[in-house]
C-alpha cells in the first residue's frame, strides 16, 4: 500500500512538471587543473630540495614583488625538511646559507636610538617582508586587483599546487570575442564568468575569468643556479612546489610519523583479533 | 547502576572505601561485570568508539586552547603557528580537526544502528533521547568549533546560521544583535564562541554520563530485538566486550590515522585557509560534511522562517520517533518492508547530504536542461532536496506509523540462545545464527 502511495506521488511530481519551460544558468567555470606527477605525492611522497630551492628563488626574484608571505621567516628555509637545511647546523639561524639569503632583503626596523623607521638586512629571525605597506597600496599598484598572500595559497585553493602550476603556466590569448578590461588577463585555469565580457555565440563562453595577475613567468626569467631549464612550465612547477612546501612546512614529518602511527595501528589490530577470537572461543554467538 | 551487584571488596581497604564511597562498586558493576547480550555485532562496537572521540577531542582541544589566540586579528595566524611552529602541532590540530569528522561518521552510524535495531522503543527512549540531546550538542560544538580559524568559511558560516536566526518574527533580529554582542559577527561574537566550544564537550560528557546511565537500567538491545530472558543471554562486558570494542577502536582509528596523516585537509574547504574577509563572500557558503543534510532541508523550503522551522523539526522528529514507531517487532532483521524503506532512509539523507554541498541553481544532471516547476527547474538541487525533505519528514510520519500497523513481520525467536531452535522452517537461516557476521 505505502509502495504504490509513494509511485504515485512521483508521478504526479512528474506530471505537474511538464508542460513547464527550462531555463540556462550561468555560472563561474574555470578548467580543471592539469595533474603533475610531484615527488611530494603519495604516503612517501618527499620534498625535492634542489626544486624548493629553485621555486624559493622564483618566488624571490618575480612574486614577491606584489605578493606577501606573512607566516614565513627567513629561518623557516633552513629548518627541517626545508629547502637550505643542513644537518651541521639544526639551528636555522646559524646556517651560513640561511643567513646570507636573509642578509640579500631589505626589512624596516625602529632605530632604539633615534626612533627613526630605518632599513637593514634581514636576519634568519625575520619574516619576510610584505611588498606593499597595506591593502590600499597593493590594491592601487595592480589595478584594483589584491595579490593574495601566498603563504597557504597551495592549500586554499582547490588542486592545490596542480592549480598554481595550471593557473601560471595557462595564461593565454584571449579568443577572438572576449572584450577584457585594460589590466585583466585571460586564464581558462582562474575561475570567473566571462559571460558579461562575451561577443560571440551565447553557447561559447569561454572556460575560465579574467585575472588581474600580468602573466608572471616567462621562458628564462628566472636563471636556475643547479643549470635546470626554465621554461614557464619549469618555474611554474618550481615555484608551485615552493608553495606546497610553505604551506604545509611539516608534511614530511607527518607522513613519515603517519606511516609508523598505521604499522603500530595494524600490529595492534591483529593482537586484538585473535584475542577477541580466543576470548569468545567458548561462547555460542 | 542496577539490578544485583556482583562486586565483592577483597582487601580491607576495598572494604572501608566500599562502604563510604562505593566508586570500584560502581565500576566493576558498569564495566566489567555488566551482563550485555552475546549476540551483539559490530554495529554495538560505536558507542565505545563515540566514547573514545570525546575523549580525543576534549585532550586536544585543550592543547590546542593553550595556543590559540580568540581575537579577530590574531585567531588565523595563531592556528597557522600551532602547525608551524608548536612542536607537533600539526598533530594537535589534525587529529582535533578530523576528530570532528570522525566523530560525527561515528553518530551517524550508531544512530541509524539504534534505528536499525528499533532500540529507540520502550524500554529505552530516555536513553534515546539522550543520544538526540547528544547529537545536538554535538552539532552546536562543532559549529562554535568550525568559526574558531577564522577562515573564509568560518566567518561567512558563521554569519549564515547566526542570520537564520533573525528570521524569527519579532525578537529574531534583538536575539542576533544579542548573540553576536554587536551588529555584526565580530570580536565580542569569536570570544564567546570560544568560550562555547571550550563548555559544551563537558555537557556532553554529562550527558553521555546520564546515557550510560540510562543504558544500564534496561541494558542494550541486541541485534534480534528480543530482550535479554535469562543469564545464557549474555557474557559479562569484561573482557569479552572489552576485547572486541578494542579490536573496533582499533580499526576504525586505522581509518581515522590515514585522514590525519595522509589527507588531513579533504574533508575541509580550502577556503577557510584565507584569512575572514567580511567584504569578500565566498561563492558557495557550505558547512562542513556532517551538517549538510540539515542545511539542505533548510534550503529545501522557499521561505526562510518556514525553513528553520523544517530544519529544527527534523531535528525535533528524532525526540518523538518512539511514539511514531507502532510496529511491536524491534528489529529490522524481521521486518523486511521496513527494511527496505529503512534503506530508502539512509539514501535521503546521503542525497540530501550531497544537494547540502551545491548551490541550489546547479543542474542535477548536467547537459539535461530540465523543466521549470513552480519556483525552480525540476532538475536543480533544490527540487532534488525537496524530494529528499519530503521523504525524510514521510520517513518519520507516515511509514514509520503506517507500517507497524500493516506490515506482517517474520517469526521473531524467542530468545536470544535459541532463535533457530524454536522456529526452525521460518527463521532466517544463517542470520540469526551469526549475527555478527553480518557486521
Ligand atoms: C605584478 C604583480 C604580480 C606578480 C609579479 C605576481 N602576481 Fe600573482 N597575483 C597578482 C594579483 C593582482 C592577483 C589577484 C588577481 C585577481 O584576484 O584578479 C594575483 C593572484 C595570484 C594567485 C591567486 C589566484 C586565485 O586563485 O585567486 C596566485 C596563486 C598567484 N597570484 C601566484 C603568483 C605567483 C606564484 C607569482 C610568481 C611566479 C605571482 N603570482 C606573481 C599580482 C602578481
Ligand atoms: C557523544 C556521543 C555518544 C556517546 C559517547 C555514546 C555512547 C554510547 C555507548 C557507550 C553506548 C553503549 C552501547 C553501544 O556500544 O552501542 C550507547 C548506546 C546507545 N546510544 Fe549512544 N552515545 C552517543 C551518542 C548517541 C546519540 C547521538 C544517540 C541517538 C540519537 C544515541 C543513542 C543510543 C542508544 C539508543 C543506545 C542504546 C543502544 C543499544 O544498546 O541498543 N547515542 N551510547
Amino acid at each position: 500500500m505505502l509502495r504504490k502511495g509513494f509511485a504515485v506521488a512521483a508521478l504526479g511530481l512528474a506530471v505537474l512538471a511538464a508542460p513547464l519551460a527550462g531555463t540556462a544558468v550561468a555560472a563561474t567555470t574555470q578548467a580543471e587543473p592539469t595533474e603533475q606527477a610531484w615527488s611530494f605525492d603519495g604516503p612517501f611522497g618527499k620534498f625535492d630540495k634542489e626544486q624548493l630551492q629553485r621555486g624559493y628563488k622564483v618566488y624571490r626574484e618575480v612574486c614577491s614583488a606584489c605578493h606577501s608571505m606573512n607566516l614565513m621567516y627567513f629561518r623557516n628555509l633552513g629548518q627541517k625538511g626545508g629547502p637550505f637545511y643542513d644537518p651541521k647546523y639544526p639551528n636555522p639561524n646559524d646556517n651560513p646559507v640561511v643567513k646570507s639569503l636573509a642578509h640579500d632583503i631589505q626589512v624596516k626596523d625602529v632605530d632604539t636610538d633615534t626612533g627613526d623607521v630605518v632599513s637593514r638586512p634581514a636576519t634568519p629571525a625575520d619574516k619576510f617582508p610584505a611588498p606593499f605597506a597595506n591593502e590600499y597600496a597593493a590594491r592601487a599598484s595592480n589595478g584594483g586587483a589584491l595579490p593574495p598572500d601566498l603563504s597557504d595559497m597551495a592549500k586554499a585553493r582547490e588542486g592545490g599546487p596542480n592549480y598554481i602550476y595550471s593557473l601560471l603556466s595557462g595564461f593565454k590569448q584571449p579568443p577572438a570575442g572576449l572584450k577584457l578590461d585594460p589590466g585583466k588577463y585571460y586564464n581558462p585555469w582562474f575561475p570567473g564568468d566571462l559571460t558579461g565580457s562575451w561577443h560571440g555565440a551565447k553557447d561559447k563562453v569561454p572556460e575560465g575569468g579574467a585575472i588581474g595577475m600580468p602573466p608572471p613567468l616567462t621562458d628564462g626569467k628566472v636563471t636556475f643556479d643547479d643549470g635546470h631549464p626554465s621554461k614557464i612550465k619549469d618555474e611554474a612547477r618550481d615555484v608551485a612546489a615552493f608553495l606546497t612546501w610553505a604551506a604545509e612546512p611539516k608534511m614530511e614529518e607527518r607522513k613519515s610519523f603517519g606511516v609508523g602511527a598505521l604499522i603500530y595501528l595494524l600490529i595492534f589490530s591483529i593482537l586484538l583479533w585473535f584475542s577477541y577470537k580466543k576470548i569468545w572461543k567458548n561462547v555460542a554467538h | 547502576m542496577s539490578g544485583h551487584s556482583t562486586y565483592e571488596p577483597k582487601t580491607g581497604f576495598e572494604r572501608w572505601l566500599d562502604s563510604r564511597l562505593p566508586i570500584l562498586r560502581f565500576a566493576q558493576d558498569t564495566m566489567v561485570s555488566f551482563p550485555t547480550p552475546k549476540n551483539l555485532n559490530y554495529w554495538w562496537t560505536f558507542g565505545g568508539i563515540l566514547a573514545m572521540m570525546l575523549g580525543i577531542q576534549i585532550v586536544t582541544g585543550i592543547i590546542l586552547a593553550m595556543h590559540y589566540v580568540p581575537h579577530v586579528d590574531y585567531a588565523f595566524n595563531s592556528v597557522e603557528r600551532i602547525m608551524r611552529d608548536v612542536n607537533y602541532g600539526w598533530l594537535v590540530r589534525y587529529t582535533h580537526a578530523n576528530g570532528a569528522s570522525m566523530f560525527f561518521l561515528a553518530v551517524y552510524v550508531h544512530m541509524f544502528r539504534n534505528l536499525y535495531y528499533g532500540s529507540y522503543k520502550a524500554p529505552r527512549e530516555v536513553l534515546w533521547i539522550l543520544g538526540c540531546i547528544i547529537y545536538i550538542l554535538m552539532m552546536g560544538t562543532a559549529f562554535f568549533g568550525y568559526v574558531l580559524p577564522w577562515g573564509q568559511m568560518s566567518f561567512h558560516g558563521a554569519v549564515v546560521i547566526t542570520n537564520l536566526i533573525g528570521a524569527i518574527p519579532l525578537v529574531g533580529p534583538s536575539i542576533t544583535t544579542w548573540l553576536w554582542g554587536g551588529f555584526a559577527v565580530d570580536d565580542p561574537t569569536l570570544n564567546r564562541f570560544f568560550s562555547l566550544h571550550y563548555l559544551l564537550p563537558f555537557v556532553i560528557a554529562g550527558v553521555v554520563g546520564l546515557h550510560i546511565w540510562a543504558l544500564h537500567v534496561p541494558g542494550n538491545n541486541n541485534p534480534t530485538g528480543v530482550e535479554v530472558k535469562s543469564k545464557e543471554d549474555t557474557v559479562p562486558f569484561h573482557p569479552y566486550y572489552t576485547v572486541k570494542d578494542g579490536f573496533a577502536i582499533s580499526v576504525f582509528l586505522i581509518l581515522y590515522a590515514s585522514f590525519v596523516f595522509f589527507m588531513p585537509n579533504v574533508l575541509g574547504d580550502a577556503i577557510n585557509y584565507v584569512q575572514a574577509n567580511p567584504l569578500q563572500t565566498p561563492l558557495h557558503i557550505v558547512p562542513e560534511w556532517y551538517l549538510l543534510p540539515f542545511y539542505a532541508i533548510l534550503r529545501a523550503v522557499p521561505n526562510k522562517l518556514m525553513g528553520v522551522v523544517a530544519m529544527g523539526g527534523a531535528l525535533i522528529t528524532l525526540f518523538v520517533l518512539p511514539w511514531l514507531d507502532t510496529s511491536k517487532v524491534k528489529s529490522m532483521r524481521y521486518r523486511p518492508t521496513a527494511r527496505l524503506y529503512f534503506f530508502i532512509f539512509i539514501l535521503a539523507c546521503l542525497v540530501l547530504g550531497v544537494c547540502g554541498a551545491h548551490a541550489p541553481d546547479d543542474l542535477v544532471i548536467p547537459g539535461f536542461s530540465g523543466l521549470q516547476f513552480l519556483d525552480a527547474n525540476i532538475n536543480s538541487y533544490v527540487w532534488l532536496s525537496r524530494i529528499g525533505a519530503l521523504y525524510y519528514f514521510a520517513y518519520f510520519y507516515v511509514i514509520t506509523p503506517l507500517l507497524g500497523l500493516t506490515e506482517t513481520p517474520l517469526p521473531v525467536p524467542d530468545s536470544i540462545s535459541t532463535p533457530v531452535l524454536s522456529h526452525p522452517a521460518s527463521a532466517p537461516t544463517g542470520a540469526a545464527a551469526s549475527p555478527e557476521k553480518r557486521g
